[in-house]
């Protein structure tokens, strides 16, 4: 006889504190060595470009985030509709942890972007199909984020911020294919599945570096404010008070 | 060795203002949010320990 694994078990908050509290150390190690390893080969091994001379280095911060934006909102509207699907505590908590990242994500994408546009476009901003939707996305996180802070009832806030972050996730593929259905200024996917990769690949290499240093950081980042609003709002359930009468977590 | 001295590195081909740009504010950015998160957690820490002490004192 085998034994069951109970999946489920891994989705209480108690789980998932324990457990990403274990993970945590690994992933800011890892997100600092492969931003340092990134950015070596992005500034010291990876050539002057051809056509954009030393502007395009900005794309090593540029396209991750960017990615990241976009992977984060997906995740975001998942964990929120099965947070509001299966009334899963743990899912809406992490829907919630995600937004800000996701946000920030976004703001750095459109920032860089526009540091990159000056030189390259002659314009800081255009309302370009790419960046207006990328834009929006700015607005989809801040208008998730502000609608749940504004709601007192948790449960309450988390079904109609799920609402709002499965209607929004529309925008997603909007923002990914804009380059392809519209005229635009933008290039086109630096990255496909289909195509060989449209860059040197010492330079994808550092790109890819700092992409994982970028995956590494958001779930870094996204476990700790998770673990925060895991206690914010069990802290008067027996097992977080268990925790610190053990004084398990309390030199943490 | 791409670039021939600091300055240059700096320069960044008349980039300068662009690249650094860039970079400073996500480095800002990515610096000030993991800075939050844990303060923010920090802080619900000490919330629960408190109401985890109370309660026990409310048991005894």
């Amino acid at each position: 006889m085998t034994r069951r694994i109970h999946w489920f078990t891994f989705a209480s908050p108690s789980r998932f504190y324990w457990l990403s509290g274990k993970l945590l150390p690994w992933l800011w190690a890892s997100a600092a060595v492969l931003t340092a390893i990134g950015l070596y080969i992005g500034f010291f091994v990876a050539p002057t470009d051809a056509t954009q001379g030393e502007s395009y280095r900005i794309i090593f911060i540029h396209v991750p985030a960017a990615w990241l934006s976009m992977i984060v909102y997906v995740a975001m509207a998942f964990w929120a509709a099965m947070g509001w699907m299966l009334n899963a505590r743990m899912a809406s908590m992490m829907a919630r942890a995600l937004a800000p990242t996701g946000a920030l994500f976004t703001f750095i994408a459109l920032w860089t972007g526009a540091f990159w546009g000056k030189p390259t476009w002659g314009a800081w901003w255009v309302w370009d199909a790419r960046l207006t939707s990328e834009l929006i996305l700015l607005f989809l996180y801040l208008g998730y984020i502000a609608l749940v802070e504004a709601i007192d009832d948790v449960r309450r806030a988390d079904k109609a911020g799920a609402l709002v972050a499965i209607v929004g996730a529309i925008n997603v593929p909007i923002i990914y294919f804009s380059v392809r259905w519209w005229n635009t200024l933008h290039q086109g996917a630096t990255i496909s599945m289909t195509a060989a990769p449209k860059m040197a690949s010492i330079m994808l290499t550092a790109m890819l570096l700092m992409t994982f240093a970028f995956w590494a950081y958001a779930f870094a980042v996204v476990f700790v404010r998770a673990r925060a609003i895991v206690l914010e709002r069990e802290a008067d359930t027996a097992w977080v008070q268990e925790m610190w009468l053990q004084g398990k977590e309390a030199a943490r | 060795m791409i670039w021939g001295s600091a300055q240059e590195f700096f320069h960044m081909g008349g980039y300068g203002l662009y690249v650094w740009g860039s970079y400073a504010v996500t480095a800002v950015l990515m610096l000030v949010e993991p800075w939050l998160a844990a303060r923010r957690r920090r802080r619900a820490a000490q919330r629960a320990q408190e109401t985890a002490e109370m309660a026990e004192m409310g048991h005894s």
